[in-house]
């Protein structure tokens, strides 16, 4: 089932009638889902995101825009009839049910011509069970899970009466360290068994690109960058989405365009074609710096930082936004750590240029 | 551990807790016992330097009374009924309270205020109201001509009127404005904590009903009543041991008479049998029947807590 989000937008009215304004949660958001697809909404905190995820699903109605399911225009139609799956983001199990009366209670909620047995109910309930590996733990208590049992619960409880769209809520910020890696390649695994097209929010970006088909970047209500994960991070459409997809980060400088060459203080380090004379951003990916005795960029070596497959060297240099310039290069190469100073030079296609105003992207082409 | 030679410091901080309670609450306890297990120990006697034989007298004595099984019957009559109506009302109260958003903090305040105002005089209040003539100690001969509110709220309606509280009323009427009056008078605490219980149940419980197209019913039976459990189990325990020491709200309506003018001390309780028993200088007795009524309010309040294990979740 593919989902169509047509210019949808969510406004807040302001709680203070005197000092507030009103707050626009979700600005103007236009996207086809793919029928069958993963997609990650990714963003900082505040950025709309969950409010979109509770749109889809029918718990917040949208100031304006459509959407539809597949064909069908669901704007209007409430919630239990749109045949969603809504994961919570702290999973929402009814404390007082087992497992599997948890599971069964979407079930038993059926009427009419969707009424099933009570040998049909426990069969499905079991069949949701088994996928996400649960079918164990059918008569204990919520209480009496981990959390990422109770997660998979909840997932249970979602898809078992069979939903056209699963919508998950920061499906893993509950869970620690290792159990997220886990769960996040669970979630990817029950995705492609059932084909569900899946939605799911969460402010960590190392999750959204590990798992998502597509990737959707928001910041403050507005879309910023639509795309695979890969393509999202290789070709950022703005500082925003530079900075906010990559760990670690991507290094911003400060930095002028002066006759096709792109300065860092007074070091020309990379010639560009086709971009006007201007004061930009520089965006480096940490994996861009290529370590070169000639290389044009020189920073003040502060530490190295020995991770054994790679090496990251933690440099500064004035032009740097950030504290400090982090390069991340094979462990092959030898750094010379009592010089004081590290040379680079650059790899072209980690390099962004932004405007320094709007801060969206300069494309360039390399010389 | 604290050093031994500053032990006396910690002694002397816990010292004036200590003394309050060895003296209002250990000394009474232990002076109720000794007291009750004194044959027909009376206060004046043993000042006049009289010895008392131990025995269980004062016990089997409070029992044979016929006044005591009547004062039993109407306790436990009186919590029976009004326990399970004034929960009921308080949770749908509360209920209804926690889903209106406009006039919620007023309409709040008017259901707490039975809570603040004086139990004689709302007691005097509903006297009033179900009045049924100008004089509350009219006769049969006196013209009926109702002042209470209420029955001419029955006469208005073209029904006939009831004889509530006055001379010559029965026993059922009696206990119907007792009820009436105890489970108002009830209400504000329960809806108190019920709503807070409420208001602290996770949204997000509803969502997922909502999500699941749960029946209104179905969410507040299968979502609301267990989540709320442990309130409901919090304020039936404790109604119910409010409700053995029901004395005042039969004051509050009939007066020290404990009863209608022709019928003094029918609706007389437990604790006002004790209270009796004082005025007579039975100390023994009374001391006798408070023991009685604590047993009586430890074994419903253990029946409680066991039913209450199987019944509240989590």
């Amino acid at each position: 089932m593919k989902v169509v989000l047509q210019n949808l937008t969510k406004i807040f009215p302001s709680r203070d009638k005197k000092a507030g304004k009103e707050v626009v949660a979700v600005n103007d958001f236009t996207f086809e889902i793919p029928d069958g697809k993963l997609i990650g909404l990714l963003g900082p905190s505040g950025c709309g995101k969950s409010t979109t995820l509770y749109m889809i699903s029918g718990l917040q109605k949208p100031t304006s825009g459509k959407i539809f399911f597949g064909e069908d225009d669901v704007t209007e139609v409430s919630t239990e009839n749109r045949g969603i799956g809504l994961v919570f983001q702290n999973y929402a199990l009814y404390p007082h049910m087992t497992v599997k009366q948890n599971i069964l209670f979407p079930l038993q909620n059926l009427k009419g011509a969707d009424k099933l047995s009570k040998e049909e109910m426990d069969k499905r309930a079991l069949e949701a069970a088994r996928l996400v590996q649960i079918d164990e733990l059918m008569e204990r208590k919520p209480s009496e899970l981990s959390g990422g049992q109770q997660q998979r619960v909840a997932i249970a409880r979602a898809l078992v009466k069979m939903p056209r769209v699963l919508l998950l809520d920061e499906p893993l910020s509950n869970l620690d360290a290792r159990l997220r890696l886990q769960t996040r390649e669970e979630i990817r695994r029950i995705q492609k068994e059932t084909g569900i097209t899946t939605v799911f929010v969460t402010h960590d970006q190392e999750e959204a690109m590990s798992i998502s088909d597509l990737i959707v970047v928001m910041k403050l209500g507005v879309v910023q960058q639509i795309g695979q994960p890969q393509q999202v991070y290789d070709d950022p459409a703005n500082l925003f989405v530079a900075k906010f997809l990559g760990t670690p980060p991507i290094n911003v400088l400060e930095g002028t365009v002066r006759g096709g060459k792109v300065y860092i203080g007074q070091e020309a380090v990379l010639e560009v074609a086709g971009v006007a004379d201007q004061p930009v951003y520089i965006g480096i990916r940490p994996e861009g710096f290529v370590l070169d005795e000639n290389g044009p960029l020189s920073c003040k070596l502060s530490n190295v930082e020995v991770m054994g497959r790679d090496v990251s060297i933690v440099s500064t240099n004035p032009a740097s936004l950030n504290p400090v310039i982090r390069s991340i290069i094979n462990a092959d190469n030898r750094v010379d750590v009592t010089s004081g100073t590290v040379r680079y030079s650059i790899k072209p296609h980690k390099f962004f240029l932004f405007h320094k105003d709007t801060e969206e992207r300069i494309r360039f082409e390399v010389k | 551990m604290v050093d031994s030679k500053q032990q006396w410091k910690a002694w002397l901080y816990l010292a004036p807790a200590i003394v309050l309670l060895l003296i209002f609450t250990v000394w009474p306890i232990f002076n109720t016992v000794r007291m009750a297990l004194l044959e027909n120990y009376s206060g004046l006697k043993a000042a006049a330097g009289m010895q008392f034989e131990l025995g269980f007298g004062n016990f089997v004595k409070v029992v044979q009374y016929k006044r005591f099984v009547q004062c039993l019957k109407n306790t436990c009559l009186l919590c029976v009924l009004t326990v399970p109506i004034s929960t009921l009302l308080a949770l749908l109260v509360a209920v209804a309270l926690n889903s209106i958003k406009f006039l919620q903090k007023g309409l709040q305040t008017i259901f707490f205020l039975p809570y603040v105002t004086n139990s004689i005089a709302i007691g005097m209040v509903f006297a009033a109201m179900f009045n049924i003539v100008g004089s509350f100690y009219g006769t049969e001969n006196e013209l009926i001509v109702t002042a209470g509110i209420i029955n001419n709220i029955i006469g208005f309606f073209g029904g006939k009127h009831i004889n509530w509280i006055n001379y010559g009323s029965s026993y059922e009427a009696n206990m119907f404005v007792m009820v009436v009056y105890i489970v108002w008078n009830a209400l504000p605490f329960k809806i108190l904590v019920l709503l807070g219980g409420l208001q602290s149940i996770n949204k997000q419980y509803y969502d997922a009903a909502k999500v699941d197209g749960t029946p209104r019913r179905r969410v507040f039976t299968h979502i609301t009543v267990p989540l709320l459990s442990p309130m409901l189990a919090y304020v039936i325990i404790t109604g119910f041991i409010g409700g053995f020491k029901e004395y005042t709200s039969i004051v509050g309506i009939f007066g020290e008479n404990m009863g209608p003018p022709d019928d003094a001390g029918r609706l007389n309780t437990m604790v006002g049998f004790i209270y009796d028993a004082l005025e007579t200088n039975s100390q023994g007795r009374a001391s006798a029947a408070a023991l009685i009524l604590f047993g009586i309010i430890l074994v419903v309040t253990l029946i409680n807590n066991q039913v209450s294990k199987k019944r509240v979740h989590y």
